[in-house]
């Protein structure tokens, strides 16, 4: 056996244990970059936040990560094998604002769009697949609204649809933008709950957090951003006072760091 | 006249015309109804007017290789072949300059249109020009079409809606949530290509009925007035093509039945009248369904409001609530409640006042999302439910 080969199984291993690794992230939509040769490993079976301020980057990350934009430079590895090959295995919710809302499609059609990959262009929907996309959507509350025009829903319900769309795919690697961003509180506990649902089966979930007070209570893993990686890590590592200051330098106040990281 | 012309039995080129539009109908608002949903309909605009170049390119160069300039499927394959390049001039304008789609589609129209009208003049100072008829392809002539053109329409029509049935689901996901279907591994920029693609075979298919300055509405009328009818995309798209049907149907029966009265202009007025009919009438959308909508609300708004007042015994000012109050039986012209005006005021204190521990309680979140302050609380929870709250807040029964 070639040395190189020796290599190239130790890294597949490697990449076999997590279910996302990045390496050398690079994105710019201009001359200066929004991402800048960020490097992330996500265990399989793992809840991570990833957090920054406005502007650094994080949704451009997983757009990247998806391969919804293209970076510039940078590798993606999902459960070992590149992304082309693993997409049937990651779930995407986008933010909110990303869509049409007067779009013609009911809410079980939107949960529909969940099994497209699995069907494939022509396949028929059959009576078990509407009874799947049903039972997704009483998994977030939302069963009852099935016939309902998406745009008709409020902004949180919205959101529990576009998770059941993603809980509809069945897959290993959920990534999430931002899921509780303007959600009322009924809707943040739907989801936190369902994401916990899922990493107990032992998917993993990976999801944009805005409000830091709540990453150590939703997440057991954190992944500071701001063009650069700062820190990544367990939640309680890698979320700490001087990783905050660096994260978001003058932005928050010493005496709100202090609270945020009260030792567990 | 109008009943001969739509049961075919005008004379052959009448029917023949009839049968190409009823086709060409349908397919373009099959069609165009993906090019509506994605918001890309001016683009049709860009690619029907980029056509005409190709028309005369076409014409001067059949002319020039010793045959007839006029052969159909040569000057469509002309204009196809333009089209395309105008099309990718548009969306190449669009991805790799800071110009927006609607300045590219301004420019790349104007520019094509132009070269073609220089073409057309060009080919009039021809000898074989004098009589080739080009500018009918602007809005469309009828007068003098063969069988074979009626089966190229047809033919054309045909793999264009077959391709639309391969393609919708991916034409859908991209529509509606671009980022969402690039997640899932479709290659959106190819797509849509694909879907201007059908939209540039339409128009080519429709130049000799509509013409190029009116193909536009065939695409893009059908599916605006289908979607009055309908809040899903797959329905919306067999509603446009029913809507497109008709029209072609109907506007070429018109045309037939009359001297001088021009096929594609009419097909457009009747699609027109078709989107106009569905945004006055339409039970979901349209422009009256809202309007007693809103009445209705308004009057359950104020009978409600007035029931409550009543329960708490404080006047009312409101002249349109005394009023709906009064005309229901619930008081008295001095504005003293009745018996029933009563026992609804009461019923509807009770109400609150379940409401006020549904939304308190954990348990009953899915339902407390419903509370507008006008819903029936039968119509959320079952009477074991109401039964069981009324126990938690406790005083006396009130009959239902």
């Amino acid at each position: 056996m070639s040395p190189l080969e020796l290599v190239d199984e130790k890294w597949n291993e490697q990449g076999a244990e997590s279910a996302l690794s990045v390496r050398g992230m690079t994105v710019s939509y201009g001359e200066s970059p929004a991402v800048f040769s960020v490097d992330a490993t996500v265990p399989a079976g793992s809840m991570t936040a990833i957090v920054g301020p406005n502007g650094a980057g994080k949704s451009t990350f997983l757009k990247a990560v998806l391969g919804i934009v293209t970076p510039l430079s940078g590798t993606v590895t999902v459960f070992g094998r590149p992304l082309a090959e693993a997409r049937e295995n990651i779930a995407y919710v986008p933010q909110r604002a990303s869509v049409d809302w007067d779009f013609p499609v009911r809410v079980i059609d939107v949960v529909l769009m969940g099994l497209y990959r699995e069907l494939g262009l022509l396949g028929r929907l059959r009576k078990a697949d509407r009874a799947r996309a049903i039972d997704c959507l009483s998994r977030v509350g939302m069963d009852g609204f099935a016939e309902r025009q998406i745009g008709q829903l409020s902004g949180g319900q919205q959101q529990r649809v576009f998770l059941a769309r993603a809980l509809a795919q069945d897959a290993d690697l959920y990534v999430l933008d931002e899921p509780f961003a303007g959600v009322d509180a009924a809707t943040e506990r739907a989801i936190i709950s369902v994401l916990k649902e899922l990493r107990a089966e032992g998917r993993t979930v990976v999801a944009v957090h805005h409000d830091l007070s709540t990453v150590a209570e939703y997440f057991d893993r954190v992944m500071m951003i701001n063009v650069r990686k700062i820190a990544e890590g367990d939640v309680g590592e890698a979320f700490t006072p001087e990783t905050l200051q660096a994260t978001y330098g003058g932005r928050l106040a010493t005496t709100q760091i202090d609270q945020l990281t009260v030792p567990a | 006249m109008l009943f001969e012309a739509l049961t075919f039995q005008l004379g052959y080129n009448a029917t023949l015309v009839t049968i190409g539009a009823t086709l060409l109908g349908v397919a373009a608002g099959i069609t165009g109804t993906f090019l509506f949903l994605r918001k890309r309909a001016l683009v049709s605009d860009a690619i029907s007017h980029a056509t005409l170049p190709g028309v005369g390119l076409a014409f001067i160069l059949m002319v020039l290789l010793g045959g007839d300039g006029r052969n159909l499927a040569g000057l469509l394959l002309g204009s196809a072949v333009s089209a395309g390049l105008g099309l990718l001039c548009v969306s190449w304008l669009t991805r790799a300059t800071r110009l927006g789609e609607d300045a590219a589609i301004g420019a790349v129209l104007s520019v094509f249109f132009g070269i073609g009208i220089v073409l057309l003049t060009v080919i009039q100072t021809m000898s074989s020009g004098r009589q080739a008829g080009l500018e009918g392809f602007l809005l469309g002539s009828t007068a003098g079409m063969l069988f074979s053109d009626a089966v190229l329409i047809a033919c054309g029509g045909a793999v264009v809606l077959a391709l639309v049935a391969w393609l919708q689901r991916p034409m859908i996901l991209v529509a509606f949530d671009p980022e969402y279907a690039a997640s899932a591994g479709v290659n959106t920029a190819r797509i849509d290509l694909a879907m201007m693609g059908l939209v540039l075979a339409v128009t080519v298919v429709g130049l000799k009925i509509v013409g190029l300055i009116l193909i536009i509405a065939l695409l893009i009328i059908p599916p605006v007035a289908a979607r009055f009818w309908t809040e899903r995309a797959g329905l919306v798209a067999l509603i446009a093509g029913g809507i497109g049907g008709v029209s072609g149907w109907l506007g070429a029966g018109i045309s037939a039945s009359a001297p001088d009265l021009p096929t594609g202009p009419i097909i457009v007025l009747v699609a027109f009248a078709v989107f106009a009919i569905s945004l006055l009438v339409s039970p979901g959308r349209g422009v009256l369904a809202a309007v007693l909508r809103y009445l209705a609300f308004q009057r359950r708004v104020h009978l409600r409001q007035g029931l409550l007042a009543l329960a708490q015994g404080q006047p009312i000012y409101e002249k349109m609530t005394l009023r709906l109050l009064q005309r229901a039986g619930l008081v008295r012209p001095d504005g003293v409640p009745t018996e029933a005006g009563r026992a609804r005021a009461s019923k509807a204190m009770r109400d609150e006042a379940r409401w006020d521990v549904v939304r308190r309680a954990e348990e009953w979140t899915g339902a407390a999302a419903l509370y507008d302050g006008l819903r029936e609380i039968e119509s959320v929870l079952t009477p074991d439910q109401i039964t069981e709250i009324d126990r938690m807040i406790g005083g006396p029964k009130v009959a239902t």
